[in-house]
């Protein structure tokens, strides 16, 4: 059949709507937030929606050029792409232009571009490309290292620039390495981390150790399936705990808490490792691992607290965790969001009634904080609807991933459904209090021209190659 | 298909689990919890500031510096402007069209919907009759401000000014905001914490003519306006004034300080200026005039300058050739006067001389021998040099001594290295450097060193670090009296005592006898003239009174003072006589009569810059 082989009839239209209606609210979104009475037309090329408009009509031009490409070129180049991506992140580091305390722009005339943002679509697609390679499994070694720095390479250079938050997606590809085989426990590792960082923020060291030890004792009993073997435990670390703390009091030795109770752990331990070895308990030495992983984490907490982050970052973080809450300084912008989307009540204020975004209370309003706009004259029914399209969407790429025969298309599509999830659940966490402050936009709706392109871009790559997918066979 | 394709259920599931979450909060925040609410769907939050009033600033008596007045700030919301009278608008706030456009212009560029200022400060008059008209001028407001009032143009360079904030400030102290008053110099800077108060902030609803409609989330966010606290300053306002009126005419500073308690009883420098004419609208212009004054009015000379002490330093050097053991009360140098060798000798008096005749003759031969044994007493000139500059760090000079002076220079006391560089390391002696011995050369001090200086000898051996604030009172009308650190020098009593009686022979029948000698009271004083290559010898005077228990410790100097006795020695009797009587003796009327009206700056050379 002749229609077969036209891009044009097997393109997915379903995922093609669900982007022109997100990019059309987001547009609405964006008139919304700048509108005025005084303004004379949508058209305005002086406010940022008659910009938007523009990069919005360039974005479709973009998107057709993509689909026109032949499908393999992109599987054939994707290393091409990659490094040239690389070039330009360092040439921005070296000649770009200072926003926003970032070096992350390129800037022609009126126009700014920044290269960071080709940089997830490029390493999509080398990851896609190394991935589907013939010999290719991921449990290699050798496979780890290429990935890492696959991953790593421009992670750094954003870095550079001082756009930890863009970098920061890059860590979403794990969730494309998981779909191609990689260990169910590495989530679990990073997933733990990220819970021990918070807790090592909020608690002091004993209460972690505390904690510590008795999630290992469970975890312990887990492992062997037995609740008398936890019990067990639990019972010989009171005992010994109970007894140094007995005789700290009698002979006045005059230890802290914690002193203590790392003694206490230190023998416990000791007991449990040498059971462990004469019984060849296997769960012994992995809860040993995790042990030593989690006070690893929690010594280098306070290293990379005090010493990485810097100050504007710490300030987001102690405010989201309510260590520290200072609603006119760095709390001011989350505040002033949650009044926003909270003032919008359940149906909202309607069209342009918004006033909380309008009258500038909400900083960064049509670029990271669109979303308060929609939560303020849309309310709850509104930011639901606009949250349940984009669950939409990812499914729908995840559906389409899997329907790949080529392994190429399959790993490029979870890459790109992950991206954009990291995208939209941090950048709407943000608004309502839920993530730290990282300027990431949102998909489709945050103003400027880089960010749109380069999702357009990256989505239709994707629909391109799902388009040919009776052809591409590997 | 391939064996993982089930983990795409994991997948699936992390991004509906997250974006459930994410649903829920929403809920939670739009629906559920109601504090995020406005009630009526056009309200707008309008921030606004309540300015508290700055702390007031007392004399040690209780009696008014500074206190504050209002005045009112007219802000503009460029987005409510209508259509307006401008003329009228202009008359009654006194400003120029042009300007109020230009204003507006700018504030229009800064927001469309948040309130700037196009005229500050306005009077209290013209505030009462914009009060009335104000209807007619939509998207015009007022903010009460406060600015400082002085009820005697007195103290400008101790009080110090206040003015807005600049940006520096803004990025390093979240405190402050563009607008906000800030003390920039005197006690205003130093104090500037405890005068300020806190700012109070508070969010209001207001509809769309911007008209008041209640708080915010009932006032959760806002924070209360704190006033500012009152402080007790350690000078006399009487006093304060008399030295200022004394100085008139003259380029010069005296500082008296309280021996016992380090309390600056007054410090005045000349010229001044009018503490409050950098208030209202006219005050940067004025303060730029000044800035750019060549006689440097906004200078404080009694700290922030420092001069060659002259025969002054005698006394700092009779100390130190007492205390390293090269001169006593009995050792005597001759002095050949005028032929004298290396120094001159400028008086004529009895020889030899021991140290007392030598204080009240201020003979540079006697002081240059002291000064050679002293340095001599080391096995090399260096060493000497070291142990006498430390002699003199110990009684204050060569450092900053205040405790709460604002823009204190140290002034200088040279090092080795200093003479190492310039004639060679070993290629000097005693002889080289023998012009430190008379206070001449590389010595500077400042005019609260030589006070505190002379402070020591008052008391004996030991002095309080000088400062200008006596205590903080809080709102329940309690005091907190600050307490500042005491020094101790390692010398005994009689040391000092000798040097006493040297100074009270300067004044009974020496070098200031008819300059400064006041009937009922023991004086006892030291005089210097320093040699200005620029122009007339500068004058310079230290003194304490009474002699036992003194009360008062004080130094002036007058540039181009002639001579010691001819101006700084009466100058500073005269505040003695004033601050230990109360009056000036019918006697002495003449020389305050003549003090008063001397006029040295209209006859003087005066050089740009330095």
């Amino acid at each position: 059949m002749k229609s077969r082989d036209n891009i044009w009839f097997n393109l997915d239209w379903f995922t093609v709507t669900l982007y022109l209606v997100l990019v059309l609210i987001g547009w609405v979104n964006i008139y919304t937030a700048v509108y005025s009475e005084e303004h004379q037309s949508i058209l305005d090329m002086g406010q940022r929606y008659g910009k938007q408009l523009v990069w919005i009509i360039a974005g479709i031009v973009l998107a057709i050029i993509v689909l026109s490409v032949d499908s393999k070129f992109y599987a054939v180049f994707a290393y091409h792409f990659y490094i040239a991506t690389i070039l330009l992140l360092v040439l921005v580091l070296l000649f770009g232009k200072e926003v926003n305390g970032a070096r992350a722009w390129f800037e022609f005339g009126n126009i700014a571009l920044q290269p960071g943002e080709l940089g997830k679509f490029a390493t999509n697609l080398a990851i896609a490309k190394y991935v589907s390679q013939f010999d290719f499994k991921i449990q290699q070694t050798r496979s780890y290292i290429v990935l890492g720095l696959l991953i790593m390479i421009p992670a750094m250079l954003i870095i550079m620039q001082n756009d930890t938050g863009s970098a920061l997606v890059f860590a979403v590809f794990l969730l494309v390495f998981y779909r191609e085989g990689l260990s169910g426990m590495v989530l679990f590792w990073c997933f733990a981390a990220a819970i021990l960082f918070i807790l090592a923020l909020l608690w002091d060291q004993f209460k972690l150790l505390l904690f510590l030890v008795f999630v290992s004792i469970a975890a312990y009993g887990v492992l062997r399936q037995s609740f008398k073997e936890a019990f067990r435990g639990l019972v010989i670390f009171v005992l010994v705990f109970g007894s140094i703390w007995l005789s700290d009091r009698m002979f006045n030795l005059g230890g802290s808490p914690l002193q203590l109770l790392l003694i206490a752990t230190a023998i416990v331990a000791l007991v449990f490792f040498i059971y462990g070895i004469k019984n060849h308990l296997r769960p012994v030495f992995r809860i040993f691992l995790f042990f030593i992983f989690a006070i690893g984490i929690t010594m280098s907490v306070n290293y990379f607290y005090k010493d990485v982050l810097v100050a504007h970052q710490r300030d987001r973080i102690d405010e989201l965790l309510g260590i520290r809450s200072d609603l006119h300084g760095a709390g001011w912008n989350v505040n002033q969001s949650k009044i926003a989307i909270g003032s919008g009540g359940l149906a909202g204020k309607g069209f342009l009634k918004g006033t909380q975004t309008k009258y500038n209370f909400v900083p960064e309003q049509s670029t990271d904080f669109i979303f308060c706009t929609v939560g303020e004259e849309w309310g709850f029914l509104g930011s639901t609807f606009v949250v349940g399209l984009f669950l939409l969407l990812l499914i729908r790429l995840i559906h389409l991933a899997e329907r790949q025969r080529s392994k190429f298309s399959r790993v490029y599509g979870y890459g790109v459904a992950s991206i954009l999830f990291f995208h939209i659940a941090i950048n709407v966490s943000m608004t309502i209090g839920l993530a730290p402050v990282i300027g990431i936009p949102l998909p489709f709706f945050s103003y400027g021209g880089s960010s749109l392109w380069a999702f357009t871009i990256l989505l239709f790559i994707f629909l391109r190659l799902d388009a040919s997918r009776s052809e591409n066979l590997r | 298909m391939d064996i993982y394709t089930k983990r795409k259920y994991l997948i699936i599931g992390i991004f509906s689990v997250v974006s459930l979450i994410i649903v829920v909060r929403l809920f939670y925040i739009q629906v559920v919890d109601v504090s995020y609410k406005i009630s009526a769907s056009s309200n707008v939050l309008r921030r606004v500031v309540n300015y508290p009033a700055r702390g007031l600033i007392y004399d040690r008596n209780g009696k008014l510096l500074v206190f504050n007045q209002a005045a009112y700030d007219v802000l503009v919301i460029p987005k409510e402007l209508k259509a307006f009278d401008t003329l009228g608008f202009c008359q009654i706030v006194g400003i120029e069209k042009e300007e109020l456009v230009t204003e507006i212009k700018k504030a229009k560029l800064y927001s469309k919907f948040k309130p700037t200022p196009v005229v500050k400060q306005l009077s209290s008059q013209r505030y009462a009759i914009l009060q009335e008209h104000l209807f007619q001028y939509p998207g015009f407001y007022i903010q009460a401000r406060t600015v400082r009032q002085y009820p005697d143009k007195v103290a400008a360079h101790v009080l110090g000014y206040v003015g807005e904030v600049d940006q520096k400030k803004i990025e390093s102290n979240h405190y402050y905001e563009s607008g906000d008053y800030i003390g920039i110099t005197g006690i205003e800077s130093v104090y500037e914490d405890f005068l300020r108060g806190v700012k109070g902030i508070s969010y209001m609803m207001v509809d769309v003519h911007n008209r008041i409609k209640g708080s915010f989330e009932e006032g959760k966010l806002d924070t209360v306006a704190l006033v500012g606290k009152n402080l007790v300053s350690t000078l006399n306002k009487d006093l304060q004034n008399y030295g200022e009126r004394l100085l008139r005419g003259k380029i010069g500073s005296i500082i008296a300080i309280e021996p016992e308690t380090g309390e600056i009883l007054m410090m005045a420098s000349s010229p001044s200026f009018d503490p409050g004419s950098f208030v209202g609208r006219e005050g940067s212009k004025t303060r730029i005039k000044l800035m750019f004054d060549p006689l440097r009015p906004m200078l404080n000379r009694a700290i922030s300058s420092s001069y060659p002490p002259g025969s002054t330093f005698k006394v700092a050097n009779a100390l130190v050739g007492l205390e390293e053991g090269a001169i006593d009360e009995f050792v005597r140098f001759s002095c050949n006067g005028t032929a004298s060798s290396p120094i001159k000798c400028t008086h004529t008096h009895e020889s030899p001389l021991a140290l007392v005749s030598a204080i009240r003759e201020s003979c540079n031969s006697y002081f240059y021998q002291a000064f050679k044994a002293e340095i001599n007493h080391f096995p090399t000139p260096a060493e000497g040099l070291e142990a006498f500059r430390n002699h003199l760090l110990e009684i204050g000079i060569g450092k900053k001594i205040g405790a709460d002076l604002y823009n204190e220079t140290s002034g200088s006391v040279p090092i080795v290295s200093y003479y190492d560089k310039y004639f060679g390391a070993g290629h000097w002696n005693a002889v080289t450097i023998r012009s430190l011995s008379i206070g001449q050369g590389e010595l500077l001090l400042t005019p609260l060193q030589l006070s505190n200086m002379v402070s020591i000898v008052a008391n004996r051996g030991y002095y309080v670090s000088p400062h200008l604030v006596r205590s903080i009172l809080n709102f329940d009308g309690s005091a907190k009296v600050l307490e500042f650190e005491k020094h101790v020098i390692n010398a005994s009593r009689d040391k000092f005592d000798l040097i006493a009686d040297g100074m009270e022979k300067v004044v009974e029948s020496g070098t200031a006898r008819t300059a400064a000698k006041v009937d009922s009271l023991i004086i006892c004083g030291k005089t210097g003239t320093i040699q200005n290559p620029h122009g007339q010898a500068h004058s310079a005077f230290v003194a304490f009174s009474p002699k036992d228990n003194p009360k008062i410790a004080i130094a002036v100097y007058i540039e181009q003072g002639v001579w010691g006795a001819r101006y700084a020695a009466p100058i500073a009797s005269l505040i003695i006589e004033k601050y230990l009587r109360k009056s000036i003796s019918a006697k002495r009327k003449y020389l305050e009569e003549n003090m008063l009206n001397s006029d040295l700056i209209s006859t003087m050379k005066i050089e740009d810059g330095d």
